[in-house]
């Protein structure tokens, strides 16, 4: 019990370290523009067919769960407008960031841990390359940018997938879909949901590669690090959300 | 520096992880263009007492001179300034296995001199392949390769930039013996050739004899016996005899 209380002290005392470190060499030269763009590209492009996926079916099923409740009200032809709102105010950078909190985080981990059990990062040190500043900012870089760019695409394929979805029943043109979708959205429906994308893009990175850069030795360690990486970032996820939640509700 | 001063100096070295005291008052001297071996049973310390010289672990006692400076409390880019300096071969390899062998190189090298055209990164890397006999891996992963084809590979990377200093982690174990003597005449030549100060980790006896000017045994967390091959090989104390059999 005391055992683990002192745990999640150094725990979370090391992870502020870290952090910390990560906003004093992010700033400062040389930059590692290459590997950055190699990791935009892992971490952005190849988890494009995921997001697809889930987006479309995100989209899709949700207007088909809510039509018998808005045909009751005779609301049908609000459909498109409470399908995009649910999906691009909570439903698309939620299940979004917990897929690429599977997908990346764990990936970030692994790898990472991986090469520290087999004296990568060690070697990078001797030779006098910064491995925090070559392995670290980079993806935290990487994925705090990548995951609001996945969050839009999400909301614009959930988008299409509700239009798919109401069509399975009703018929309505691509055209007036989009208007009814458009009419009735406004700035506090985008930003804030938009802004929060960037903390779980930046949580996301910052625990796989802290889980990954401090595995013990051995390989063991590995196969942990990838799987409490994506446990810490999936609950991470979650109390951002709540957070980003109330404080747009006190200041709007 | 003063004329004489060795170029490693480790004095009363200790180190302990949790419980386990590992180095408990190590001593060793290295002077310029000596290769020095250390031999010791597995676990007594050796890998930890190399990597303290480079600063990857932190030394909890002790000074540790690297040309004629303390490093134990030396900030990053100090230390930076001194490791590039020392070629430090891992016991396993430790490349980047996310790169090919060409790219391991080049990465190493473009860090070391950010100047470099790419006609010297050609002429080197060829070179240093060639030195462990290992130019048609030039374009394969890491992961293609044998154990001791990524040790060789590992070697290269640390003597590419052409080091003053070199630290091999046991540089030919799990070798055939025929490619382990050729790495270990390749070490013999390297420092005649370039003038290198060496630390050598090995448990391989004809390694040992033929590249170390001076062999000291690692026991129990201190310098044990210490001397020349054959001295060694006739010493009375039966732990140094276990190790000449
Ligand atoms: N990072 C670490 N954390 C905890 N203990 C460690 C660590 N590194 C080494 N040790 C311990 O230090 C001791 C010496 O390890 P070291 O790797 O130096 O052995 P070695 O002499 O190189 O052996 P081998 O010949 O098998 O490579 C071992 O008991 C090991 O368990
Ligand atoms: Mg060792």
């Amino acid at each position: 019990m005391i055992a683990g209380l002192k745990n999640i002290f150094t725990d979370t005392g090391n992870i502020t370290v870290f952090t910390a470190r990560f906003f004093k060499e992010v700033f400062r030269p040389p930059f590692q523009i290459n590997e950055f763009l190699r990791q935009s590209y892992a971490v952005g492009y190849k988890s494009l067919p995921l997001v697809t996926i889930t987006g479309f079916i995100m989209g899709l099923v949700l207007t088909i769960q809510s039509r018998p409740t808005m045909a009751k009200f005779g609301a049908e032809s609000w459909l498109p407008s409470m399908v995009s709102l649910s999906l691009i105010r909570e439903i698309a950078p939620v299940i979004t960031a917990l897929i690429c909190a599977g997908k990346i985080a764990s990936g970030i981990g692994a790898e990472l841990g991986s090469m520290k059990v087999t004296e990568q990062i060690d070697a990078m040190e001797v030779s006098a390359i910064n491995p925090y500043k070559y392995l670290v900012v980079t993806r935290i870089l990487a994925t705090t940018l990548m995951i609001p760019i996945l969050v839009i695409y999400a909301d614009l394929v959930g988008i299409f997938g509700g239009y798919v979805g109401y069509n399975v029943h009703g018929s309505m043109g691509l055209y007036r879909y989009f208007t009814g979708v458009f009419e009735h959205l406004e700035f506090l429906d985008v930003v804030p949901a938009t802004i929060k994308t960037f903390f779980f893009g930046f949580f996301i990175g910052l625990i796989g590669c802290y889980k990954g850069f401090n595995a013990s030795n051995g390989t063991a360690s590995v196969g942990v690090a990838a799987n409490s990486a994506v446990v810490t970032a999936s609950l991470s996820i979650f109390i951002i959300d709540m957070l980003a939640v109330q404080i747009t509700d006190l200041f709007f | 520096m003063e004329k004489n001063a060795p170029l490693i100096a480790i004095t009363n070295l200790h180190k302990t992880f949790g419980e386990n005291t590992v180095l408990n008052g190590v001593d060793i001297n290295v002077n310029k263009g000596e290769y020095v071996v250390i031999l010791g049973r597995s676990g007594s310390g050796k890998s930890v007492t190399i990597k303290c010289l480079v600063g990857l672990e932190k030394a909890d006692k002790g000074v540790i001179k690297v040309f004629d400076t303390d490093i134990t409390n030396l900030n990053e880019n100090d230390l930076n300034a001194i490791r590039v300096r020392i070629g430090f071969m891992f016991q396993n390899g430790a490349l980047y296995d996310s790169m090919s062998i060409r790219q391991n190189l080049t990465f190493t090298l473009k860090h070391h001199n950010k100047n470099i055209s790419n006609e010297d990164i050609e002429t080197k890397i060829t070179e240093a392949l060639d030195n462990v006999g290992l130019l048609e891996a030039i374009d394969k992963m890491p992961s293609e390769l044998s154990g001791g084809m990524r040790k060789r590979i590992g070697m290269a990377r640390a003597l590419i930039i052409q080091p003053e200093i070199i630290l091999y982690d046991e540089p030919t174990s799990g070798l055939d013996t025929i490619t382990a003597r050729e790495i270990s005449e390749l070490m013999v030549s390297i420092q005649k050739k370039y003038k290198t100060t060496s630390l050598i980790i090995t448990h391989d006896m004809a390694c040992a004899k033929l590249t170390g000017n001076r062999i000291l045994i690692l026991n129990n967390g201190v310098i044990h016996a210490e001397g020349t091959y054959a001295e060694l090989e006739k010493s009375k104390d039966s732990w140094v005899k276990s190790f000449f059999i």
